[in-house]
């Protein structure tokens, strides 16, 4: 009795089969080609970068790696003052961005009525749509100078490469965050304002803690953006590579970021000097900092994710 | 008579699309009742609950007429609407625990309120669970994820939730839609013995339900309330064709 329909089902497959399994065969694998060839592509980058940036690690002694001065021309290579500029200009425009980002996502999708959010949304994407080097123009011509009457000594500070940097990681910020505070469900919001909460009170201890994994996410991209920007940068912070003297004055001195420098110093270098090879160790270290970065979000987002589902089972 | 609890007058509600969801409603709710409000789906019950604790301003659509809560006009523009929202609260049919544990779902009102003394959480935390039933079931994980709860468990923390509160009313609306019988049963007979020392507005699961705990009953269709009356009566002997006709199952 239960043979006769499990022969049957099977034999209606075989007959089908022949047709539908070459179309799936040519689609499966077109699609395993396209995946397989993203990985391929990251793989040769990074045996790239290693092959032509290893030696500088090799050859360059470590404590001078490490050390304070960057004068490729005296054949001396410390990475140090790259860092600190890097670090100086990418944690100013994070402080700028992620509160800035974050609270105009919550009055886009929490407060704004409608009409607003209609004109806002597409001006942010605009935000997003205009070249760094744009931008980079804008801060030198109209930043720079009011920073200098400010009272810095020059307007080409790491605060201005910050300031940029801000505005070109927000829309980023803007709209992923803006996306995961609409993902939270509708009942949420209800359930928080019958229990008397005010509105803010439902944002702040409600929709927020519900959205943090898209919110991190977020966040994590526009520092991921911010970190690998290279003209605008270049053009606004002075390019000086020296440290600037620690203190809270810091920010508003001249500072090189690592982009700047292989982006300044590539075209004049002689391919497969020492100082060629360290352009591209340094492009390694963007490379290892920019792959810890996603790897912690996708860290933090994943044991949320993973605890959230576990939960509903 | 004792004063009604809720008093609705001549109370209309209207779409931001045009279509009136209630046409003229007028009701009064006596305290210590279970009050049920039932008809077919979309039918405006829904609607009409979230207008009493004003849930009804997050939606686009115009009310007129009046609601008066212990002879309070609820729509005056000097109602703290926090504060009716504690004293009337609500439950929904899709339980919506929040991100947090037991513990932290059942105070998140309590503190917004400004209730902070642990005491104090820890008593009315205590209370509702009982209240609702689901004290025995959670009181040695209070501290565990609210997600990691059963869907019957999950309402009745919802339920407790509001209780948690102490408010004057509660608002249920259909309370047991995802629920098994006997989770159903739970909330049901939970709802019996809190009836004592709150007032209970609720739209039921279904007919049989509204006749099984009701003690006052309306039949709302298309937005108009066609008959109230003691559930004795309006479920045994209606007055219009309609009622008679949406109980015995001829429609809806």
């Amino acid at each position: 009795m239960t043979s006769k329909p499990s022969l049957a089902t099977p034999s209606r497959t075989a007959e089908d089969a022949p047709r539908l399994r070459i179309g799936e065969w040519i689609i499966e694998n077109l699609i395993r080609l396209a995946g397989l060839s993203t990985i391929v592509i990251i793989g040769l980058i990074f045996l790239f970068l290693l092959r032509e940036g290893g030696p500088a690690f090799l050859d360059i002694p470590l404590r001078q790696l490490f050390g304070t001065r960057w004068y490729p021309i005296e054949g001396i290579y410390g990475l140090a003052p790259l860092l600190v500029g890097s670090l100086l200009v990418t944690v100013g425009a994070v402080i700028i961005a992620v509160p800035l980002g974050l609270i105009t996502a919550i009055y886009l999708g929490e407060i704004a009525p409608p009409w607003q959010r209609e004109i806002l949304k597409p001006l942010i994407e605009m935000l997003a749509g205009i070249p760094s080097i744009v931008l980079g123009f804008l801060g030198w011509v109209a930043l720079a100078p009011l920073i200098q009457n400010a009272g810095a000594a020059t307007g080409l500070t790491a605060f201005t490469g910050a300031v940029i940097l801000a505005y070109m990681s927000l829309p980023t910020i803007i709209s992923i965050s803006e996306d995961a505070l609409y993902a939270v469900p509708k009942e949420y919001r209800d359930g928080a304002l019958a229990i008397g909460a005010t509105q803010w009170q439902t944002i702040w201890r409600v929709v927020l803690p519900a959205a943090r994994s898209g919110i991190v996410i977020a966040v994590m991209l526009g520092i991921g953006r911010a970190i690998g920007e290279t003209m605008a940068v270049m053009m606004v912070t002075g390019n000086a590579a020296n440290i600037p003297a620690f203190g809270s004055g810091m920010i508003f001195e001249p500072v090189r970021t690592m982009t700047a420098t292989i982006a300044a110093e590539m075209g004049e270098v002689a391919q497969g000097s020492l100082h060629y090879n360290t352009l591209f160790g340094i492009g390694i270290v963007l490379f290892v900092i920019t792959f810890a970065i996603n790897s912690l979000a996708g860290r933090i987002v994943g044991t949320r994710g993973a605890r959230r589902s576990g939960g509903k089972l | 008579m004792t004063q009604a609890k809720i008093s609705i007058q001549n109370l209309y509600y209207t779409y931001e699309d045009g279509i009136e969801a209630l046409r003229d409603i007028s009701v009064d709710i006596p305290p210590n009742e279970i009050f049920v409000l039932f008809g077919p789906a979309r039918s405006g019950k829904s609607t009409l609950l979230r207008l009493l604790n004003r849930l009804s301003d997050l939606d686009d659509g115009l009310a007129q007429g009046a609601v008066y809560f212990n002879g309070q006009d609820v729509f005056t523009r000097s109602m703290n609407v926090s504060d009716l929202r504690r004293r009337i609260s609500m439950v929904f049919a899709i339980p919506t625990p929040l991100p947090g544990s037991i513990y932290d779902n059942l105070t998140y009102g309590l503190k917004m309120a400004g209730i902070r003394e642990k005491g104090e959480l820890d008593r009315r935390v205590e209370q509702s669970l009982k209240q609702s039933a689901l004290w025995d079931e959670v009181k040695d994980r209070l501290g565990s994820s609210a997600f990691a709860l059963s869907g019957g468990q999950k309402q009745r923390l919802c339920l407790a939730r509001s209780l948690a509160l102490e408010p004057d009313v509660v608002v249920l609306d259909n309370p047991t839609s995802g629920l098994d019988p006997i989770s159903t049963a739970t909330v049901e007979e939970s709802l019996y013995s809190l009836k004592e020392r709150y007032t209970i507005i609720m739209v039921p699961h279904s007919v049989q339900q509204a006749a099984r705990v009701a003690d006052r009953a309306g039949f709302l269709l298309d937005g108009e309330l066609v008959e109230v009356g003691k559930a004795d009566k309006l479920f045994v002997q209606p007055q219009d064709q309609r009622t008679e006709d949406y109980i015995t199952g001829r429609f809806g």
